[in-house]
């Protein structure tokens, strides 16, 4: 249509997370001239945001050298960090992992923290708008060139036509588009698609992240004390393990993190974090409490080698949008605010895409990775082959001359039809909520209004009730926290049933299925979690 | 005819609710704040007015914390043409609300205040009658249909017994209920142009206007949790259950 509205600006950035944020700080910092624009699908910024966190300080520090004067809300130096194994009834500890070492490191609510970056972006002259989701990738007519994107139209019906009260997204135009979308970002993934960015390198692979904050009884919490823990209730071919961070008024963050690599198709991720919870150890700190918020983000792991390329014609890859967690660390916070300022501050010289990726790979951030790239792979291969390379590729600094490669987590489901690998998880004893993941839902707040077209699109509905339900059994079914996906017999007929409107936003389902015909999209902007703190 | 709207920042409609652990009131650190739905409604009212050549000019008024600046934005966005804030930092009564607004009311010559039928944090239901009874004019609540023909407006309001139709002589005080209409989006070029748009920032000694001190709050709490529930087998035994508990005679 001719007559949507456009709104040009010079640079144009998608997410308001460390990345997009650090991005828009130092470029104002560096070229005040320059009109920059910030876009969020979340209703605030932070809102859906899910992280641990720990967060390495360096990077705030030269972004903003007094912010220690002016923290984020919550800011709790690190004082202790605790490594164990854990079995059904027991914890042993063990020998805490150099990468593991948070001395100096805070525990931070990552959605908090970016909130509070906003102000600071905000009063910077960075225009942020949170509501407003990027839908598509907008090209020159050529089509070989990003010059922004399209914002989603918000007030159109289940069926597609528009209701009272339709409101047609605009076009955002920009000289240069930075994408900081975070992992799995979609226009990123069309973006990544079209210009072939992953041609030279391995497939990405990924993680789920499932995260609760709970206010638990006076006295029991020390504030300060990071804990992670392997093992139970996981089986030792499935990579994954836990968090636990004590922050102060009585308040725990804690998470689960599993490798979308597992190959049990009826293994169910969200169990097993609640398995976990139910551990008599942890059980004893959060008994009697209750939960803030809670929700799940898929978790990029790749590493160096999944890296794509960086840039394309008219736009940049920023953060997790390209992949540049560090794995053993679980920290990509503060490489996403790195690669943020070290994009300001190649657009600061010239408005162009091309020259960043040279720039990033030839930085402190690549050595970083390219110094851990075999610890992840290593776990391909069960938990304890995994741990034995990860002490060899941590004594030798990554030096050895090899590098174990990536496979895509897609592929990596076994048939039903072989036998299982992953405990079956009993929920009849636990007794910590929530009881299920509909009520898990509810503390992620996620609203997103049912009379939209369904933002979860399946180009294929007929390999699930066919092919799917024969290899997999519908692990989509297991696979997604928020229990979006349902097979439901109706009239003799079993079909999938998509309860879109319970979505997180994690993309798990995007990532996970086996036959990648789950496509995740913008909903209606605002739409999606509304996490408190997390 | 000039408008006058007020607007209260509240926590978001979505959002669980907790009780600080102190119960000195509820949590709204890192919670979601949203315009108070109701006075959406009463925004979306004036422009609709506006929009039919029946007024000249909206002013939104919002008395709060500095954040409430961000509301006041949205409704600039939306379409009204002017903020007032009142910066207070601690929680004031709806008796001191009313005074703030009359206070900016009169000294703008509004000829209509219109405001949510309550605020959902607190659920008073107080500020509106207030302020026509403060300014000695006339008030329709709960209304879900307004028209307006020379100088006076007629207001259908939603009571128990149905649908009671009033008419009032402007200036008057109207409170707006849910089903008077549908809230537009905002779009991001107004969201835009609303960052040019003024917002007059006062005081309320500003504005004469003294905070009262007359309702103190003693604590929060959350209701009590429910108790599970228990399954019995027969009407006898149900019979029992409910002896037991007092509930039927014996
Ligand atoms: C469970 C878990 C635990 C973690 N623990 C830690 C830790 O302890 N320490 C650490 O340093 N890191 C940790 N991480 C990693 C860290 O959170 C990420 O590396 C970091 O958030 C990446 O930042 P980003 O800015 O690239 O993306 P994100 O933080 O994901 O931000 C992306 C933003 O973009 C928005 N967005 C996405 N798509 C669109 C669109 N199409 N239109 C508009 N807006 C859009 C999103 O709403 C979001 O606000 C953890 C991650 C997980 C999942
Ligand atoms: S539908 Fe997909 S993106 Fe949404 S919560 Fe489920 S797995 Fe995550």
């Amino acid at each position: 249509m001719s007559d949507r509205d456009v709104i040009e600006f010079d640079v144009l950035i998608v997410g308001a997370g460390p990345a997009g944020l650090a991005t828009a700080i130092r470029l104002k910092q560096l070229r005040e001239d320059l009109n920059v624009c910030v876009i969020d699908k979340a209703s605030t910024v932070g809102a859906q945001i899910l992280s641990g966190a720990v967060m390495e300080p360096e990077p705030l520090d030269e972004l903003l050298p007094g912010w220690r004067d002016n923290p984020p809300p919550i800011l709790q130096p690190v004082l202790k960090d605790e490594f164990s194994f854990l079995t059904e009834k027991s914890r042993y500890w063990m020998p805490n992992p150099p990468q593991m070492n948070n001395h100096g490191n805070f525990i931070i609510s990552l959605g908090a923290t970016c909130a509070w970056l906003a102000e600071q972006a905000e009063e910077a002259g960075v225009e942020i708008y949170p509501g407003f989701a990027a839908s598509e990738p907008l090209f020159n007519e050529a089509g070989d060139q990003v010059i922004g994107v399209r914002i989603g139209d918000m007030g159109i019906d289940k069926q597609g036509n528009p209701k009272d009260g339709f409101m047609q997204g605009v076009d955002i135009t920009a000289q240069m588009t930075v994408l900081a979308e975070g992992c799995r970002g979609s226009v990123s993934k069309a973006l990544i698609a079209k210009f072939g960015l992953d041609a030279d390198c391995d497939p990405q692979t990924y993680g789920i992240g499932m995260k609760e904050l709970w206010q638990v009884p006076k006295g029991r919490v020390k504030p300060g004390t990071v804990q992670h823990t392997l093992g139970w209730p996981l089986d030792t071919s499935t990579y994954g393990g836990s968090f636990l961070y004590q922050l102060d008024e009585d308040r725990v963050a804690l998470g689960f993190v599993i490798g979308l690599d597992y190959q049990d198709p009826e293994f169910e991720p969200f169990e097993a974090f609640q398995q976990f919870k139910n551990h008599p150890s942890i059980k004893a700190l959060l008994e009697g409490g209750t939960i803030i918020s809670s929700g799940a983000r898929a978790i990029v792991e790749g590493g160096i080698q999944s890296l794509p390329k960086l840039e394309m014609p008219g736009a940049l890859l920023v953060g997790d949008a390209g992949g540049k967690l560090n794995v053993p660390k679980i920290k990509g916070t503060h490489m996403a605010l790195r690669s943020g300022m070290m994009a300001a501050e190649h657009l600061a010289k010239e408005l162009t895409h091309s020259g960043y990726d040279q720039l990033w790979r030839g930085s402190s951030s690549a050595a970083e990775l390219h110094k851990v790239r075999n610890i992840r792979p290593g776990f391909q291969k069960g938990m304890w082959f995994g741990l034995v390379n990860a002490a060899i590729e941590t004594v030798t600094m990554g030096k050895l001359p090899r590098t174990l490669s990536n496979h895509p987590d897609h592929e990596q489901l076994r048939k039903v039809s072989e036998p299982r690998l992953s405990p079956q998880y009993d929920s009849s004893k636990r007794s910590l909520e929530p009881r299920d993941r509909l009520a898990s839902v509810y503390f992620a707040a996620t609203e997103h209004d049912e009379d939209q077209p369904v933002h979860l699109q399946v180009t294929d509905t007929n390999i699930c009730v066919t092919r799917c339900k024969e290899e997999y059994n519908n692990p989509c079914t297991r696979f997604c926290p928020a229990n979006v996906y349902e097979m439901v017999e109706t009239d003799g007929e079993t079909q999938l049933q998509i309860n879109s409107a319970n979505c997180v936003h994690c993309k798990t389902c995007d990532i996970k299925d086996p036959y990648q015909i789950i496509n995740w999209t913008t909903p209606e902007g605002s739409a999606g979690p509304n996490y408190v703190n997390l | 005819m000039k408008i006058l709207v007020g607007i209260k920042r509240v926590v978001d409609y979505n959002v669980r609710i907790r009780v600080k652990p102190d119960g000195s009131g509820v949590v709204t650190d890192g919670v979601k704040m949203s315009m108070n739905p109701f006075d959406e409604i009463a925004v979306e009212e004036a422009l609709q007015i506006k929009e039919r050549g029946e007024c000249d000019e909206i002013i939104v008024i919002s008395i709060g914390a500095k954040q409430s600046q961000e509301q006041l934005r949205t409704a600039l966005a939306m379409g009204a043409d002017r903020g007032v804030h009142v910066l207070v930092d601690e929680q004031i009564e709806p008796l001191t609300a009313s005074k703030a607004i009359l206070s900016v009311a009169q000294s703008e010559g509004v000829d209509l205040i219109l405001l949510g039928k309550q605020a959902i944090d607190d659920d008073n239901n107080q500020t509106a009658q207030m302020v026509a009874a403060l300014w000695d004019r006339p008030q329709a609540t709960f209304a879900s249909e307004l028209a307006f023909t020379d100088g006076k407006v007629t207001a259908v309001r939603e009571v128990d017994a149905g649908l009671e139709v009033l008419e009032v002589d402007l200036p008057a005080v109207i409170s707006v209920d849910l089903r008077l209409n549908e809230p537009r989006y905002v779009k991001l070029p107004d969201m835009m142009k609303a960052k040019k748009k003024t917002i007059d920032v006062k005081s309320l000694e500003d504005l004469g206007v003294t905070s009262g001190a007359g309702v103190t709050s003693l604590g929060v709490r959350a209701p009590e949790g429910r108790q599970a529930g228990i399954k019995v087998e027969t009407v006898e035994e149900l019979v029992k259950e409910l002896q037991a508990r007092g509930l039927v005679n014996d």
